[in-house]
């Protein structure tokens, strides 16, 4: 499994919420690739699921993939919830 | 794109870089600008950055929108190492008075964070230190609540210390 983390630049935000996540599926077993990315050379890729702030919704308008919107980047239970229903949606499929 | 850890010895610790230095509270402005301008101020004075820095991050926030405001009061300002980063740096300013970045959710705006990295990797322990803390919400609320800098500075350490944020490599 794939996961970006998406921000304008690649190693702030992005870079925050991958650290999230890492911490939050290790401790629930679960593998996936996660890979914080700038929305500019993320246009085109992959994944199975892209994460990234409320505010950067609209750039993602029809992207062709999972993707979970994070309003608080510093609130583990946000991010938690909201990845580990994306996770289980993909299962379901 | 390899996000292999290389080891730890060259990243510094939060409390190596949230130092006096760069570190102000209570400041009084009226616009998100100033803010910037006030945090990049320090990042420069400690010779971290140039000048050029603090316009970029302001420009990042201009072309990208506010999503930097990334929790509820808190901002994260930051540009790219090319506009100027000299060695890794993080800033912290906190306001008297609140205000608006122009994120339609987690306005305004009360502790203004910057930080500046040299590549992909320098960063990131401090960067995961930051996160840490700015997850407790009682460590925010001390944050916001210190009256003046040298509270601040201690406040910030006092946090940190006793905990694995200070386990350096």
């Amino acid at each position: 499994m794939r996961i970006a983390t998406l921000c304008g630049m690649g190693f702030g935000t992005s870079m925050m919420l991958k650290l999230f996540i890492d911490e939050i599926l290790t401790a629930d077993g679960i593998k996936a690739q996660i890979i914080p990315w700038d929305l500019g050379s993320f246009k085109g890729q992959k994944v199975d699921i892209v994460v990234a702030p409320t505010d950067m919704g609209t750039h993602l308008k029809g992207y062709d993939g999972r993707v979970v919107l994070i309003k608080n980047l510093v609130d583990k239970e946000e991010i938690r919830e909201k990845i580990l229903a994306a996770i289980g949606e993909l299962k379901d499929t | 794109m390899s996000e292999k850890a290389k080891g730890t010895n060259n990243r510094p610790n939060l409390l190596d870089l949230l130092t006096k230095r760069t570190v102000q509270a209570r400041q009084s402005v009226s616009t998100w600008e100033e803010a910037a301008d006030r945090v990049g101020k320090l990042l420069v004075g400690a010779g971290k950055v140039e000048q050029r820095y603090v316009d970029a991050m302001k420009q990042v926030l201009r072309d990208m929108g506010a999503y930097a405001v990334i929790a509820p009061g808190i901002v994260l300002l930051h540009a790219r190492p090319e506009d100027g980063v000299i060695e890794p740096t993080f800033g912290m300013v906190t306001l008297a008075t609140p205000v608006p970045f122009g994120h339609p959710e987690n306005d305004p705006v009360d502790i203004v964070l910057a930080f500046g990295a040299v590549d992909k990797q320098a960063h990131i322990t401090a960067l995961q230190q930051l996160a840490k803390l700015l997850m407790d919400p009682a460590a925010v609320e001390r944050i916001r609540t210190a009256s003046d800098d040298q509270e601040l500075v201690s406040v910030i350490h006092s946090l940190n210390s006793g905990s694995e944020l200070t386990s350096g490599p």
